[in-house]
């Protein structure tokens, strides 16, 4: 327990961004994610880095757009309807394969809605949200040290793919405050070294010369033919993405479950407390929580539902969105029921318990 | 061994750096734990409360809804959560701002003059800490000695005369507890 300190969720993923190598950062303020942007105005100064708050949200994506065309590692974040005005900005940035780090502490919608916890941006994050045929790498955290753990990750990835990444938490994993431990600082000399991985595409200061080429970043192709050699282009990236980064966890997952639970980020912790107790009774329920919720993992799903499973189970802070994915990857061999919370309520572990003691 | 708390009261009084504190020391003796506040809109007179969880082993939930120890600075406090504290619970009420209190059977409560306390100690500040106080004597989820050298650390330089009235708070609960 050396080095841990008691931080909430918002500010613990801005310092890990900073000790990634991250020194631009653009957003324009939103509670319940506020403090992430008050940390990154108090901490990029101290390490020479650009904290700018910008006249909008839409302002702050096409800043990330800017920079990132430099190679350099970037973030933005905003709360719910904050990424909505960002969506037109996140479209360009996967269509001009652009690396950057996009963080959304997720409130109660739809519209303004509240500054509550919720997950209904699980469909924007993850089918789209902006237009024309794109993903996002979307990571789900469902404590302070894994949302601070994935601000490595994300860069990390979207530097590896060139695809943006989104991290999708939401207003109780920012607000919370837990023990966290960070990694070392990246040193200046492995934050330029992580910008020469960009060289062979980014933009470079205006000078043409050895080594120094003429580049452009572009989200337009007006050639059909070539527009569509980009689109599949993009699709092997996409395939590839899902072939080798799905990522979650098993809790309780084992050949003699009778049930099992999928859940993501807030509500994951919850289903948590939960089984636990119905465990306890003597039963045997599993938990399935997706941490990369794009690519989704239906293999894993898949290969859970063995013979010996009755039911499954869909636990989710909104309608019912991540409940498709899990009947996609149950296909129809077992019931799939769902329970949601809507409106920035959270669900309490007596009424999951409730939920399922229904079933058993 | 694992402990859920909600600690609540006007904005202002220290309720959730009740928390806070607790979550830190208990995190410094190497506790898994978790602090999770009510920050939504609150009406003036409402509650301003925080969930926090010491335990043991890894915390799932950290939404609090049958907590085992309760400290209530206000009335609208006691009303709110009094009812879903766990039997067996300890419940702690600063009867200035508690005119009602209508006790439980099988919940332990301590009833004491926060403001009136906190005003002999010298400062209306340290109000908070004599709540510390009462749940380090009552429970062992904290140690004085842990608490003791947070604040040391935290305020030595900074208020040394603030820091002296804080462990007399502090050691004043633990009295009152005995």
């Amino acid at each position: 327990m050396g080095n841990k300190v008691l931080m909430k969720g918002n500010e613990a993923v801005a310092e890990a961004a900073i000790r990634s190598g991250c020194r631009l950062y653009f957003a324009y303020p939103i509670t319940p994610q506020s403090e992430l942007i008050e940390y990154m105005a108090k901490m990029m100064p101290k390490v020479n880095g650009t904290f700018l708050q910008a006249e909008s949200e839409v302002a702050a994506i096409n800043m990330v757009y800017g920079a990132a065309g430099m190679g350099k590692r970037v973030m933005t974040s905003s709360s719910s309807p904050g990424i909505s005005l960002k969506a037109e900005g996140l479209s360009y940035l996967a269509g001009a394969r652009l690396p950057a780090v996009i963080v959304n502490v997720q409130r109660g919608g739809p519209g303004l809605g509240d500054i509550q916890p919720a997950q209904g941006d699980y469909f924007q994050a993850t089918k789209g949200g902006g237009h024309g045929d794109y993903r996002l790498i979307v990571l789900a955290p469902s404590s302070v040290q894994e949302f601070a753990d994935m601000a490595s990750d994300a860069f990390d990835l979207t530097d590896k793919y060139r695809v943006p990444v989104m991290i999708l938490s939401d207003g109780l994993l920012g607000q919370m405050m837990e023990p966290v431990e960070f990694k070392e600082y990246k040193t200046d000399a492995e934050i330029e070294e992580l910008g020469k991985q960009h060289f062979d595409w980014c933009m470079h200061p205006n000078v043409d010369g050895p080594g120094r080429h003429h580049h452009e970043i572009n989200s337009l192709e007006i050639d059909p033919v070539m527009l569509e050699k980009h689109v599949l282009n993009l699709e092997k990236i996409y395939k590839e993405i899902e072939a080798k980064e799905v990522k979650l966890e098993e809790y309780n997952i084992n050949p003699d479950n009778e049930y099992v639970c999928v859940a993501f980020g807030t509500a994951a912790r919850i289903v948590k407390s939960a089984i636990d107790d119905l465990n306890a009774e003597g039963h045997n329920i599993g938990l399935i929580r997706p941490i990369t919720v794009w690519p989704y993992p239906y293999k894993e799903i898949e290969r859970a539902i063995h013979d010996k499973i009755n039911r499954v189970f869909v636990f989710e802070l909104n309608l019912g969105q991540m409940l498709e994915d899990v009947k996609l990857a149950v296909n129809g061999k077992v019931p799939v029921e769902f329970m949601g919370k809507v409106g920035g309520i959270v669900f309490t572990p007596e009424e999951v318990k409730e939920k399922i003691k229904a079933y058993l | 061994m694992k402990y859920e708390m909600i600690f609540s009261g006007f904005g202002g009084q220290g309720a959730l750096a009740i928390g806070k504190f607790i979550a830190q020391s208990a995190m410094t003796e190497g506790k898994n734990v978790s602090w999770l506040p009510s920050y939504g809109p609150e009406m003036r007179g409402g509650t301003a409360n925080v969930s926090v969880v010491v335990s043991d082993t890894e915390i799932a939930s950290p939404v609090v809804s049958t907590p085992t120890v309760m400290v209530a600075l206000n009335q609208p406090s006691l009303d709110k959560f009094g009812p879903d504290v766990k039997p067996q619970g300890l419940i702690i009420v600063n009867e200035d701002l508690c005119p009602k209190v209508v006790k439980r059977s099988n919940i332990d409560y301590v009833v004491v003059p926060f403001n009136t306390l906190a005003k002999e100690i010298g400062s209306d500040k340290v109000l908070n800490m004599i709540a510390i106080g009462i749940i380090i004597e009552k429970t062992n989820i904290i140690k004085y000695d842990t608490l003791a050298d947070e604040l040391t650390a935290f305020l030595k330089d900074r208020n040394p005369e603030l820091l002296k009235l804080n462990l007399e708070a502090i050691q004043k609960g633990m009295e009152l507890a005995k």
